[in-house]
Formats: structure tokens, sequence, C-alpha cells
């Protein structure tokens, strides 16, 4: 099991160098210079060739690739262009809010979606089906920027009963979980029942009803933790996407997130923190899949540890 | 047959929409300060905005942008994908080791993530967002286009052409493409499904299209500062989008149903 955990951890780190490199590269071949955007056009030759060195941009691409990296290593995310701090401190500062945010959501998807994929895998072709399966269909096709601008219209200003944005008071949260967790519970009550259904027709479980045990029972105790082991990866791979659509629900409802952080920075054309904040969220989508396939793993003895 | 019907009306009319804006004499971006935030009513449909535009003709030009990145995306996507999937497949060894290696980066992101911040860092504008959203999308075409490949390249039928001598491009183009049309169809739809909400997600944050020009997202990120006064301005650009895309989702489900015949639980 430990050659498992080892070779899952390499490949994750090897992800991870890649997708560093591909951001650093995308960053630095766009048009533009980010001294331009810093001392404005028209600053002095003198002054511009001065700060091109004490940022190290006179160096050619590869060498300041390397001097990136070796300054990640040591936690180094460098300073911010607009408000002149470490940007360690920005990301820090602003991680509580998105982890907050993301997790209430994925709870919320997980009520959500539990009960509809149970229902419609259950009574499958009844109307609680089909009327499941509408809902998820609606979940996935309503934009989370659309859905977030009507909740805080009901929820907000018509019904007074929570914040229309920010973070203050616990039930802040409630809005911005519910519109980044919709299109979660959708994607999932599908493969819910998807799973469920394959499950269902498994030798097993006519064994379970043959000898006389409860439909309740068979299928909490039989059919639902064999089918709810796809759904974990799926979850972890639907993080990705929730993650992103963060970065809009945190705008909607000034969530000061991450996402939130990363706008401010691409509006403020502050690159670095752009970066960094990319890094940071893919950091976290990168070790909670490592994390999902580790928990799978352990969950399904099935699975070969040579050769998994 | 509504399944199929209904989506497929839907989309024709969304395509309508974005060749007749171009024809029509719309007025989009006129601003008439008599009429403000004025709502649905007998005269006009669908009202005006903050700035007395008309919303139905900002709904018809900003239906011509989302069509415009949807397609965009996805043909590039599959064009680029599709290529460099079924090469990666059909030669394997180093070529598919590397493509593999890049896939697997490409796919440790957040699509949408990266695609915000690309757009971001090159600036708003049409072709932009088109750039961003086919460096993410891309390798969802390559990776299906390779697994499907990898399937089918020791078919009788593959062998049989390279025995004959026939060149890898002509096996590539007519023997194996053929084959994997239907899951790209499938994906396609699905594919503008994604490409329209991330278009006007980016156009929301202000990375997609510029002032004054309409699109669907910008729409609604005008429409909220009035949403109390002028609900109008948000629902009704966000209910096209909404349909429109659902829409392509149910086509998409109902092809991946269509084309999957031959799976054992459908005869059943």
């Amino acid at each position: 099991m430990s050659h498992f955990i080892l070779k899952r951890i390499f490949s994750a780190l090897v992800g991870l160098l890649g997708v560093i490199s591909l951001v650093f590269f995308l960053i630095h071949m766009i048009p533009g210079d980010p001294i331009d955007v810093m001392l404005g056009e028209s600053a002095l030759t003198a002054d511009r060739e001065s700060l091109r060195q004490g940022l190290g941009l006179h160096l050619p691409l590869y060498e300041q690739w390397w001097n990136y990296m070796t300054a990640l290593a040591h936690a180094d995310f460098g300073q911010s262009l607009f408000s002149g701090r470490p940007i360690l401190d920005l990301l820090l500062e602003r991680m509580p809010a998105t982890l907050h945010l993301s997790i209430t959501a994925v709870a919320i998807a997980i009520i959500i979606a539990l009960p509809l994929g149970l229902l419609a895998a259950t009574r499958q072709h009844s109307i609680y089906d089909y009327g499941s399966m509408g809902f998820a269909l609606f979940g996935m096709s309503i934009p989370n920027f659309w859905m977030g601008p009507l909740l805080i219209l009901v929820g907000a200003l018509w019904l007074g009963w929570f914040p229309v944005s920010g973070r203050q008071g616990w039930n802040a949260v409630i809005l911005p979980a519910l519109t980044l967790g919709t299109a979660m519970a959708a994607i999932l009550a599908r493969m819910i029942r998807s799973s469920l259904l394959e499950t269902l027709g498994e030798d097993f479980l006519r064994t379970a009803r043959a000898k006389g045990l409860s439909s309740i029972h068979t299928i909490v105790i039989h059919a639902l933790p064999n089918a709810l082991l796809p759904v974990l990866t799926l979850l972890g791979l639907q993080l990705g996407g929730l993650l992103g659509g963060a970065v809009i629900t945190e705008t909607v409802f000034a969530w000061p997130g991450l996402g939130l952080l990363m706008i401010e920075a691409i509006q403020q054309r502050d690159y670095p923190v752009v970066q960094a904040a990319v890094l940071c969220i893919s950091m976290t989508y990168i070790v909670v899949n490592l994390l999902t396939d580790l928990l799978y793993a352990w969950l399904d003895p099935r699975i070969n540890w040579q050769n998994p | 047959m509504m399944r199929l019907w209904v989506p497929l009306g839907i989309l024709l009319t969304w395509g309508i929409m974005a060749i007749g804006s171009h024809i029509l004499p719309l007025t989009p971006n006129t601003i008439d300060l008599t009429h403000i935030l004025i709502g649905p009513n007998q005269n006009s449909w669908l009202g005006f905005d903050e700035l007395g535009r008309s919303i139905a003709d900002r709904l018809i030009t900003g239906a011509s942008t989302s069509f415009f990145v949807a397609l965009s995306v996805v043909a590039l996507g599959i064009l680029i994908g599709g290529t460099l999937g079924i090469a990666s497949g059909y030669f394997s060894e180093w070529v598919d080791q590397i493509f593999v290696r890049i896939v697997d980066i490409m796919l440790a992101f957040p699509g949408l993530l990266l695609a915000i911040a690309l757009a971001g860092a090159l600036g708003p504008g049409i072709e932009n967002v088109v750039f961003a959203l086919v460096i993410v999308g891309w390798v969802g075409y390559a990776r299906l286009a390779r697994g499907q490949v990898l399937a089918l390249k020791h078919a009788d039928h593959v062998i049989a052409a390279q025995a004959m001598g026939a060149s890898p491009w002509r096996i590539m183009s007519k023997h194996l493409f053929p084959l994997i049309t239907a899951p790209l169809i499938i994906e396609v739809s699905f594919g503008i499904a994604g490409a329209i909400i991330a278009e006007a997600g980016l156009s929301f944050l202000g990375l997609g299209v510029q002032p004054p020009e309409a699109s669907w997202g910008s729409m609604i990120r005008d429409g909220t500062r009035y949403m109390l006064v002028a609900p109008h301005l948000v629902l009704i650009p966000g209910l096209t989008l909404m349909v429109v895309v659902l829409a392509a989702n149910l086509l998409g489900d109902w092809l991946r149903d269509w084309l999957d015949v031959k799976e054992p639980k459908m005869r059943k």
C-alpha cells in the first residue's frame, strides 16, 4: 500500500510542477510589459531599466522560470505589484473564506443529491425519477452568475433572511454555497442514480432480498456503500469545477476569498497575484484529488495495490 | 420525438437570432433616456435597460456573441484536440507518452479558472475569450479521440489498410476518424452548452466583450445593480441563456441515448 501511496504522491507532484510551469509560461508569453503597468508608459527609460533589473525581468525566460521555482520552493510567492505586500500573506488571508464556502457548498450538494439520486434509482421511471432528473438537468444548465443574483433577489432583498453580500454573520454563507452547490448537486444526483441502478442489478442484492431483508435495509446497508464508491471519484473531480465556479460566485456575493482576490488582481493587472491565486486554487484541487484517490483505495479493498 | 425537436428548435432559433442580428435593423446601442428601466409592456415585449436601450435588440445581438464564441471554440477544439488525440492514439509510444503527460497537466487545472486567468491576462475582447476557451477546451476532445482510437486501431479493417500500404494519414482520416464521430458529436453538444456558459461567465466578470457591445453575461452583470427596481434586466437574459444551455444539454442527452443503441441495457 505504501508503494501505491508514494506513486500517487509522486504523480501529483509532477502534475503540480507542470501546472506551475504552464501558468508561468502562459503569463509570460502574453504580450504587454509589466513594467508599463507598474510605472505607466510615460516613465523614464532609466527608471524602467532599473526596475527591470530589480525584478529580474531582463534575464532569459528559463532563468526567470528557475528563479521563480526556487522562490516558490521557499514559499516565497513574491510581492503584489499593487499593494507591495507579500503575496503569501494575501493568500493566507483569503484562503479560509474560500475553504469555508467550498466545504459548505459540497455539504449542500451532498444533502440535495443523495435523496434525489436514491429516490430516482429506487423508483425508476416513476414521477420521482423524472422529477429528480429534471431538476438535475436544470441544475446543470443554470449558470451560477444568474442563480446568484436570483437568490439575492429572493432571499436577501424580498425575504430579507440573508445578507446581500460579504461574510458577516453565520448565515452569509448560505446563499453563495447554495449557488455553488446546485450545479454539483445536479451532476452528483445523476451519478448516484446511475451508479445505484447498476448496483441494484447485482447478484448479491438479489440474495439480500431473497433472504428476506427489508428493502430499506438492502438499499442502505448493501447497495449504497457499493454505489457510492464511483461517486467519490466524481466528487473529487467535480471539486475542480466548483473551485473554478467559486471565482464567479465570490464575485457575485463579494465573498472575500481567493477567487475574488484573483478578479481584483486581474482588474489591477497585478499579474504575480493572479499567478499565485491560480496556483493556490490548482494546488488545492490536486491535493483534494490525491486524497480522494487514497480514500478510494482505502475504502475499496478490491483495488490491487501493486498495479491500481 | 419531443426530446429531439424541442431542443433542436431552440438551438435553431438561437442560430437564426445570431445571423439575424447582422441583417435586421437593430439598435442595441441606442441610448434613449426617456425609456430608462421601463419593464415589458405592450409596445415593447421585453422592455428597456438602465440606459433606455431596447432589451430585445440587445438580446439578439448577445445571441450573436454567444453563437460566434460557442461555434469557434467547439470547432477549434475539435480540430486541435481531435487531430492530436487521433495521432497520439495511433502512433503510441513516445508521442503518446508526451501527449498523456500534457493532458494530465491540463486536467489538473480547474478549467474555468485557467480560462478566467488567461482571459484576464490577455485583456478583454472576444478573440481573447475564444483563445482562452480553446486552450482549456481542446483537452476533452483530445482525450476522447485518443481513447476511441486506442480501442479501434487493432480492428481488422485498420490492419487490412496497413497491409495494403495506406499511409498513416490516410488511415487516420479515412479509417479511424469516421468511426469516432459519434462520441465526438455528443461531446460537441455538451461542449456548446459549456462554451455558452463560459462566454457569458467571462463577460459577466468583465473579461469578455466590451461595452457597449452586448453579451448575455454582461447584460446580467449590468442588470444586477437595478435588480430591486427592474428585475427584468436580470431575468430576461438569464432565462434566455438557461433555455439555450438546457437545449444543448438535452440534445446531448438525446444523442447519447440515440447513438448508443448497441448498449445491452437499452435492449432489455
